[in-house]
């Protein structure tokens, strides 16, 4: 087997999972930018998606659950803000963060309530789920499609930002919240817009994620929320191209590492298991450290400039 | 001001709580209560293993309710803990049980917390009696604790063979989640009776969601087998996987995967699975069709087994265990735990799972275990081989 054939899996797998964890990282790095906030709640979002979808499917036909299940997580982003965020507007930035981990908690908990902790089976999606074979190797369409989707949604929203009204008043609030209001700009709603499309993000992410792997528990959203987060740090927070980037990176790698065994021992380069694959986590981990110390900022994170 | 009003609202809700907390005893009209402590994962991996192992013991539980016990007729209750499938959290589940009062406990489902819990038990002189949990350690570190159920090293043993004997493999991938000393002890008894040499070993870590790698490991070293006795909830997610991919070679798993979680998610794929179990439905088909109308009358037991009426090997177990429990506070005449470990060794019983008496570990004599296989078609359990190790 040559090289290319056993490492191909590993990678489409983990550009897949790159992209679910751009779709999550997103919705960290926008609310980063303009509230200076971390959203830890965002990962919660995530799964209660999956839930939701979950419920809803079994009431109704997919057509109407898709959307439906969209529209009730911006809403329930939106509501997060309105009512653990906005109140808090001025108080320190450590009392909001302190808010954003209690909604965490409040969400994971509730669901735990409701599911009674037991793994919710995630509908299967038609067309999305159907199998396909790509270069010889079989996988559902999801796979594929996930990192053009995650590309193209990027795209949109980088135009979104860069050439609408809307858009630029998120880059006026992220630049100076005070300077922003005393401009006329509505702060209040452009920080509803942002979560609203953070959440959209996260539940399209959801989709796609859980069509992938599905089961859907209240601590589902806590590693791919986390993974994600590192990615938005690891691509310099705040910055949208990063964060997907950043994304990308740490899905491939994650993926080659727990693979890495295998492809070893394929290609007669070690004829014993090392054991690679326990540390993928720890690797991705140990990953955002070398790149903070060596680029505090990110990689493409905003460049500090010191008033003298 | 506003700090005062605040201050006043957090003692409100504090108070609140502790007030809660005192609502439990309650008067129980001058009736006799025997408490028996249910130690089993209610959320978290092992949630819907715990859930099922619990319909059982709540099963023999309306059955019979009462216990003579020297004589006078004790209402039995059982008092529920949550270990969350945590190794940490299994302490504070344990000694709640102690605190409230039970005269012993069953359980749990997954050995970790089990091991975790031993202490505890062992501190407080609270004889344990576990139902599934099948790691040696269990008991052989803990003086308190007692088992119903099969040890891994003769599971891994029954399996090792059979994926030789039966399946014809030659060279086996084992799985096992980084930490857990249920699948990581499974692994290591089937790997020492299957050979070390044609075994490939790797771990995931805690929340993996992505299993692709692993079935692409698989098949890339050219297995024969896999082997999986990994939780049900990453079971899902890797038959799921597994039938995307066409894995192309059987999965093997232990006990946990006999639920219908594993039949949920197989259903209608081209995956082939075999597990070890404790039960086989159909064995005793009165109790099977008198568990089944329990669990079809009542809602929220029908919601516990996963919203159909499949009957798991845990919950036959479960049941066995609350009837061995009665046993022993019939056969120590008080509802002193002191009294029941006394009488716990010399116990023996004969359950629905077969006869039930412990050796000097404490652990029960058995040598057989039920092999099933898993069809994907009608999405039940096809009887195999009934296998020991010989």
């Amino acid at each position: 087997m040559d090289l290319l054939q056993s490492t191909l899996p590993y990678l489409i797998s983990g550009i897949s999972v790159g992209g679910q964890y751009a779709l999550i990282a997103i919705g960290y790095t926008m609310v980063y930018g303009i509230l200076r906030l971390i959203n830890f709640a965002h990962g919660d979002v995530f799964m209660v998606a999956g839930l939701v979808m979950v419920y809803l499917s079994a009431a109704m036909p997919l057509y109407i659950a898709i959307p439906l299940m969209i529209l009730l997580t911006v809403a329930l982003g939106f509501t997060i803000e309105r009512v653990a965020y906005k109140p808090l507007r001025n108080a320190p930035r450590m009392s909001v963060m302190i808010s954003a981990i209690g909604v965490s908690y409040l969400i994971q908990n509730l669901a735990l309530y409701i599911t009674g902790g037991l793994n919710k089976n995630y509908p299967a999606i038609p067309w999305i789920s159907d199998k396909v074979t790509i270069f010889g190797m079989e996988t559902t369409r999801v796979t594929v499609i996930t990192p053009f989707l995650t590309v193209i949604l990027v795209a949109a929203l980088v135009l979104l930002i860069n050439h609408t009204k809307i858009g630029m008043a998120m880059r006026a609030v992220s630049r100076d919240f005070e300077t922003a209001q005393l401009m006329g700009i509505k702060i209040n709603s452009v920080i509803s817009a942002t979560f609203i499309i953070g959440t959209f993000l996260a539940a399209i992410g959801s989709m796609l994620y859980f069509t992938n792997y599905p089961g859907v528990v209240p601590t589902s959203g806590g590693m791919p929320g986390l993974k994600a987060f590192v990615a938005a740090v690891f691509g310099g927070i705040g910055s949208i191209p990063g964060a997907v980037i950043g994304a990308f990176i740490i899905g491939i790698c994650e993926s080659i590492i727990k693979g890495l065994d295998t492809i070893l021992v394929v290609n007669g380069v070690i004829t014993e298991q090392v054991g690679f694959s326990t540390f993928s986590d720890a690797f991705t981990f140990a990953l955002l450290i070398i790149v903070l110390v060596f680029k505090p900022t990110g990689l493409f994170g905003e460049k500090t400039t010191d008033k003298v | 001001m506003k700090k005062v009003i605040a201050l006043i609202l957090a003692l409100v809700m504090a108070l609140g709580l502790v007030a809660c907390g005192n609502d439990s005893d309650a008067d129980n009209g001058g009736e006799k209560v025997v408490k028996i402590g249910v130690f089993e994962p209610q959320s978290g991996d092992n949630g819907a293993g715990g859930k099922q192992e619990i319909l059982g013991m709540q099963y023999a539980n309306h059955e019979t309710p009462t216990v003579e016990i020297g004589g006078e007729t004790y209402k039995v209750e059982l008092v529920y803990a949550d270990n969350a499938s945590s190794n940490d959290k299994a302490a504070s589940a344990a000694q709640t049980l102690i605190s409230s009062g039970v005269s012993l406990v069953l359980g749990s489902y997954g050995s970790g917390v089990s091991i975790a819990a031993g202490d505890t038990f062992a501190t407080a002189g609270m004889p344990a009696i576990g139902v599934t949990c099948t790691n040696p350690q269990v008991t052989s570190e803990c003086d308190v604790y007692f088992r119903i159920c099969f040890l891994d090293p003769f599971q891994g043993t029954v399996l090792a063979n059979y994926a030789k004997s039966e399946l014809g493999a030659s060279k086996a991938y084992c799985l096992a989640k980084q930490g857990d000393d249920y699948s990581g002890g499974l692994c290591n008894y089937f790997i020492e009776a299957f050979g070390k040499d044609n075994c490939v070993y790797e771990q995931f870590p805690e929340g993996t969601s992505d299993y692709s790698t692993y079935i692409t490991n698989a098949q890339n070293q050219g297995c024969d087998v896999f082997f999986a006795p990994v939780s049900t909830e990453a079971a899902a997610q890797i038959i799921a996987k597994a039938d995307t991919q066409n894995l192309g070679m059987p999965i093997l798993a232990g006990d946990t995967w006999d639920s219908n979680v594993i039949l949920d998610a197989a259903k209608g794929t081209k995956v082939e699975i075999a597990v070890t179990t404790f039960y086989q439905e159909g064995a005793d088909a009165d109790f099977d069709a008198a568990i089944k109308a329990w669990i079809n009358s009542d809602a929220t037991a029908k919601a516990n087994n996963g919203g159909n009426d499949e009957l798991a090997a845990v919950t036959v177990m479960g049941y066995d265990a609350y009837y061995v429990a009665l046993e022993a506070l019939k056969k120590a005449g008080s509802t002193d735990p002191a009294d029941v470990l006394a009488v716990l060794p010399e116990l023996s019983y004969t359950g629905v799972t077969g006869a039930i008496a412990f050796d000097d570990i404490g652990d029960a004599k058995r040598d057989t275990a039920f092999v099933k296989a898993c069809n994907t078609e009608t999405g039940k359990w096809d009887f195999v081989a009934e296998q020991g190790i010989n």
